[in-house]
């Protein structure tokens, strides 16, 4: 009866801090990384969201302990392979600008579905594991060169432990010579 | 040796990252770049225009070459060209272009020169003669006329005029527009046209937080208009408009929408194999004009007072004025059919016309480029200088990026890659030899000497923060992001204190 109330305390427990469990290693592990999080951000993520805003939260990600990263592949434009090592819960656009990678024109509007340079573009598998698309998304998706059944815009991909050695590729940014469809600014 | 060393500080550029960029860029490569690399090429480029398309072509100049030097002219005393002036003010994430163009202008190797009037203070040849590479990205600062008798009457406007009177172009300051009439109508369905639209109908309460410009947030206070018709030629599937702005006008509130449903005849059909973006930009009009509304939504509709709507296959022939023949009263439009299907349909004429009652009626039917000196080749038909990826045809050294190269459509994004193509033209042209940048060249110093000879005293970037800070520190006191000074001679005053 006793291992019956603790379970149900648990299950509580678990509903109320949201947890996606297999997410994380151990509970010891996702609750350092909690402490870490709210250590380090004082803003609560909730997409969409804005590049600055995190900025200006302090969220930087490198401080973490490797264990508990995440590793992102990226295919720039060049077709050169980058690896890095990211924290869960950043978006793709805090990582490419937090390791500082070099993509011409990223994330113009830092991050505020106002634009559509973060485009990425995924495997299949990949694709299916992110989560869906919010319609807001899908607006701004629609203007991007490019465009593809698999591509997402890198601001609104928040990392998580099931996304572990995800490949994300830079598209080209130059569209062909006619004139694009999209609408005047 | 030097090609060695070059080679080795491109491949570190693409393998490090921004931070490390900019601070390599600031300090020079390696800490002491400058210090061993005897830089007996120092070429430089002038840029003409502080808009995305100067601003973007000078970014990545300065990012793949390491001694390219650039200056950028703008006309008026403050930078940013449309992102200031034509953005609409309720998307100010729009705007977060500025900081990546903030710490372009902060460079150590671009400066920013406001205030000069380029073909007026100084030529474009005499720029030519200063500097090895010129890149003309003005933009469009003229609107295509509608050619309809009428046009001129008080009470018709061009939305780029409209749109720089809310968002405090000094050219357009003494617009005051009359907004007493109850209907107004809007020709053009693009994004241009949405945004106006938007701004004539929204709640004063949302405006007021914005960076408006005060006279146009005071007359919109007191606007009596409650009708929005926006006209176009073609028909649903032909608008021109992005789903993004649409589904603002669609949510905006105390507003609904009342569209002719017979216009959406055919067009479900019509959507099998067309692209997704179209798609989803029809399907939502079907939906908005087409279904009937959910109960929270009738309720919404029901409270509003504001009405707006499409109105397609309409072309308008002439203005009409009242009987005292000094203001606008209506405006005759004539019935289109469309011939062929997608966006190559073309509207022809069946001879109906239909005359709608209004007061106001407002253009949008496109910018148009202007010549600024009679050195620049210009194609008058197309009003875009002839080029070829950006190279301006038959005149060496000069470039063109923006709105100039390709015409007046695009959103930010696509001005960015445009310019990034002009600047890649250019920096080949720099490696082949095409564009000679061995003989040095006086560059902005030759261009400061005469134009103090002028008397023309340009702005600088840190001049232009000064003037930032009091336009902020205006808006903080009214609870806006920034309360913009409205006039040049204002903007200069700030920018000498």
């Amino acid at each position: 009866m006793f291992a019956e109330i603790l379970v149900k305390l648990w299950g509580c427990w678990r509903k109320r801090h949201n947890v996606i469990y297999k997410q994380f290693f151990t509970l010891k592990e996702y609750v350092q990384l909690r402490r870490y999080r709210q250590r380090s951000a004082s803003s609560q993520v909730n997409l969409p969201f804005s590049v600055s805003d995190r900025r200006a939260a302090g969220s930087g990600g490198s401080a973490l302990p490797c264990v508990f990263k995440v590793t992102v592949h990226f295919i720039n434009r060049d077709g050169e392979k980058i690896t890095v090592k990211a924290s869960p819960g950043d978006s793709l656009l805090d990582v490419v600008i937090n390791e500082d990678l070099n993509f011409d024109g990223f994330g113009a509007c830092e991050g505020t579905l106002a634009c559509s340079t973060c485009h990425l573009i995924f495997d299949e598998e990949v694709y299916k594991k992110l989560g869906p698309v919010t319609d807001e998304e899908m607006d701004m998706l629609d203007l991007a060169y490019g465009l593809t059944e698999t591509s997402r815009l890198g601001c609104q991909i928040c990392l998580t432990k099931s996304l572990e050695g995800m490949v994300a590729r830079v598209p080209e940014s130059v569209a062909d010579i006619r004139q694009t469809k999209d609408g005047s600014a | 040796m030097r090609s060695c060393r070059r080679l080795l500080s491109e491949l570190k550029l693409w393998t490090s990252g921004r931070r490390k960029w900019t601070r390599g860029l600031n300090e020079g490569l390696g800490g002491s770049g400058k210090a061993f690399l005897s830089t007996s090429r120092c070429p430089k480029v002038c840029i003409i225009g502080s808009g995305p398309a100067g601003f973007y072509t000078a970014q990545h100049l300065i990012k793949a070459c390491q001694d390219v030097e650039v200056d950028i002219y703008e006309r008026l005393p403050v930078p940013f060209g449309l992102v200031r002036f034509g953005v609409a003010p309720d998307h100010p994430e729009v705007k977060n272009v500025i900081n990546t163009f903030t710490q372009t202008a902060k460079h150590s190797r671009c400066s920013f020169y406001g205030n000069v009037n380029v073909g007026k203070d100084v030529t474009v040849g005499e720029l030519q003669g200063a500097y090895h590479a010129v890149v003309l990205s003005y933009g469009a600062e003229g609107n295509r006329r509608m050619g309809v008798p009428g046009e001129d009457l008080p009470g018709v406007y061009s939305a780029k005029d409209f749109v720089g009177w809310y968002n405090g172009l000094p050219s357009c300051r003494e617009l005051k527009p009359d907004l007493s009439c109850e209907t107004a109508v809007i020709l053009g369905q693009g994004n241009v046209a949405l945004d106006v639209a938007r701004i004539l109908l929204s709640p004063s309460d949302i405006l007021k937080k914005t960076d408006i410009a005060q006279p146009a947030l005071e007359a919109l206070a007191e606007s009596r208009v409650r009708k929005v018709l926006i006209v176009g030629r073609r028909g649903p599937m032909q608008v021109a408009c992005t789903i993004k702005e649409l589904r603002e006008m669609v949510n905006l509130p105390g507003t609904r929408p009342e569209m002719v449903t017979a216009d959406f005849e055919g067009v479900s059909e019509a959507l099998k194999d067309v692209p997704r973006p179209r798609k989803r930009l029809t399907d939502l009009l079907l939906k908005t004009a087409l279904d009937a509304p959910g109960d929270k939504e009738l309720e919404r509709r029901r409270n509003a007072a504001k009405v707006w709507g499409f109105l397609f296959y309409r072309s308008p022939t002439e203005i009409l004025a009242d009987p005292g023949c000094s203001r606008t009263a209506g405006i005759r439009l004539a019935v289109n059919r469309l011939e062929g299907s997608g966006d190559a349909a073309r509207a022809v004429l069946t001879g109906e016309v239909e005359d709608v009652s209004c007061g106001l009626v407002i253009s949008s039917i496109g910018y148009k480029s202007l010549p600024i000196d009679p050195a620049v080749p210009f194609d008058s038909r197309r009003a875009v200088v002839p080029n070829s990826v950006g190279r301006v045809h038959q005149a060496a050294g000069l470039y063109c990026s923006g709105w100039l190269k390709t015409g007046p459509t695009g959103v930010i994004a696509t001005t960015m890659n445009n310019s990034f193509d002009t600047a890649r033209s250019l920096l080949e042209d720099m490696d082949s030899g095409a564009l000679d940048v061995s003989a040095a060249k006086p560059g902005s110093q030759a261009v400061s000497s005469l134009l103090e000879e002028r008397g023309v005293k340009p702005v600088t970037f840190s001049d232009w923060e000064k003037i930032d800070s009091l336009e902020t520190r205006r808006g903080e006191a009214r609870g806006k992001p920034r309360e913009k000074l409205l006039s040049v001679e204002e903007m200069l005053k700030a920018a000498r204190t």
